[in-house]
């Protein structure tokens, strides 16, 4: 039975979550998917890392996407991330000008990954963040995290999901500044360190 | 030692076992795997040991994940949704049409939404170079395509029905045919991945992938439905599948709550 029956007032039951597999590659990475801010934008940064396994081993087959507002906290309504060449129908990919706000990356054969975007803006009593889901063989169901960035430390202490967290659980969801505006960003799916996932109620 | 599958057989019993004592002990239905199923074995070492931290989405209206990135015409194009016209020949195998609806959990149509599917060709095979199953590459299928949901949330697609394929899970593991769906609803927080099965197929009760979701009905949810209304005269086969979007979705403007 996989035709919904919509007249009942107390909704629809949800289709179940599958791992994305090992062979998407050929599918959902499109041209240009990490590269989100628009060419030579001031406000660029680069946010990188691993993403590892239970045993530290780098996973070469994860998929993560990235989404965020920009500078100035407003979420962009902007299509274009996977824009297609109407006469190959090949990836043409973004214009160059508009910020869409959304990227996806795949892990190299290193697991390594990275995304450039704009430094995102704060929203409401929020710090500043990068919404990330992440997607890789072995994961029946994705994985929700945040990417906040270190300098403001009152609008940190003041998050109302960081200052839930215990001081080393809160440190998963910080990335790691490396000089001029790059940012260390490691996944850990399990075991020692094991990044703070998020659920949405 | 080599795992078989009647290794996985009684390890997929024990599970459907626990879940059924779970639920006739007041424990609430299970809609999606448990990220822990272990007769999936890749999942051992890919799933957090530490419970996900809860956020309650009605309390804080400026989440950046009650929003969604936007999708456009700008994104695809018009023959995204047709698998068999991307070549400059017809792929090989049986044409089939699937089509269906994208719901949120009110019933309500989730329109102008991105879905995107790929999949295996007629054989079995996926054209990924890591792909190590050694049945024949269709030169005129890639089998991935993409499209918008129309207005009252309808998508569609013309591919061709994918085979089983070999995987190295245990001795002798087999995917039954299906093909797998990316979606985005209107909050980042409705994000789906999954994959659909197509009716009567001898290997559901094998396949760890598929039993991962404990719940009987809602692993029947992951299987379409063969329409006759959707086939094509002397063309295709027509399968119906909805998909309903789980998640909280940015609904407290609407509901005011
Ligand atoms: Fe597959």
């Amino acid at each position: 039975m996989t035709k919904t029956d919509t007249s009942r007032p107390e909704g629809v039951a949800p289709t179940p979550s599958h791992t994305v597999g090992p062979f998407y590659g050929y599918a959902l990475p499109f041209r240009g998917g990490e590269e989100i801010a628009p060419l030579g934008h001031p406000d660029t940064l680069t946010v990188h890392g691993h993403v590892y396994d239970g045993e530290g081993r780098p996973l070469p087959d994860a998929l993560v996407e990235v989404w965020g507002p920009g500078p100035d906290g407003v979420l962009p309504a902007v299509d274009g991330s996977m824009r297609r060449d109407p006469a190959s129908g090949g990836f043409l990919g973004r214009n160059g000008v508009e910020f869409t706000g959304f990227g996806r990356s795949q892990t190299d054969a290193n697991g390594h990954w990275y995304a450039r975007t704009l430094r995102p803006g704060a929203r409401g009593r929020n710090a500043p963040y990068l919404s990330v889901c992440v997607f890789a063989r072995g994961l029946l169901v994705h994985l929700f995290t945040r990417i906040y960035l270190p300098g403001d430390e009152a609008a940190l202490a003041a998050d109302p999901l960081l200052s839930r967290l215990d001081e080393e659980r809160r440190g998963t969801l910080i990335a790691a500044a490396e000089g001029g505006t790059a940012y260390r960003f490691d996944i850990r799916l399990q075991g020692e360190g094991e990044t703070v996932f998020l659920e949405f109620r | 030692m080599t795992l078989t599958q009647h290794d996985i057989d009684q390890e997929i019993a024990a599970e459907h076992a626990a879940y059924d004592k779970r639920v006739a002990e007041g424990a609430p239905v299970e809609h999606h795997p448990r990220r822990d199923y272990a007769p999936y074995r890749s999942s051992v070492l890919r799933h957090p040991k530490q419970p996900l931290v809860a956020i309650d989405t009605a309390r804080d209206p400026e989440l950046v994940e009650l929003s969604s990135p936007a999708f456009g015409e700008r994104d695809i194009t018009e023959i995204d949704n047709d698998l068999t016209r991307q070549h400059t020949g017809d792929p090989v195998g049986e044409r089939i049409t699937v089509s269906g609806r994208l719901l949120d959990r009110a019933g309500r149509p989730v329109r102008g939404q991105l879905i995107e599917i790929w999949q295996a060709n007629s054989a079995g095979r996926y054209a990924h170079q890591r792909e190590q199953h050694d049945a024949p590459l269709d030169p005129n299928f890639t089998g991935f395509g993409r499209t918008l949901t129309d207005a009252d949330g309808f998508y569609r697609f013309t591919t061709i029905q994918p085979g089983p394929y070999p995987w190295r899970n245990h001795a002798n593991a087999w995917r039954p045919a299906h093909i797998h769906f990316s979606v985005f609803g209107s909050a980042f927080t409705q994000r789906l991945v999954t994959q659909m099965y197509f009716p009567g197929d001898p290997l559901f009760p094998y396949d760890p992938i598929l039993q991962s979701v404990t719940d009987d009905a809602a692993r029947q949810r992951l299987v379409a439905t063969y329409d006759h209304g959707l086939s094509v005269p002397e063309f295709s086969l027509g399968y119906h599948w909805d998909i309903v979007l789980d998640g909280p979705a940015a609904t407290w403007l609407e509901e005011g709550r």
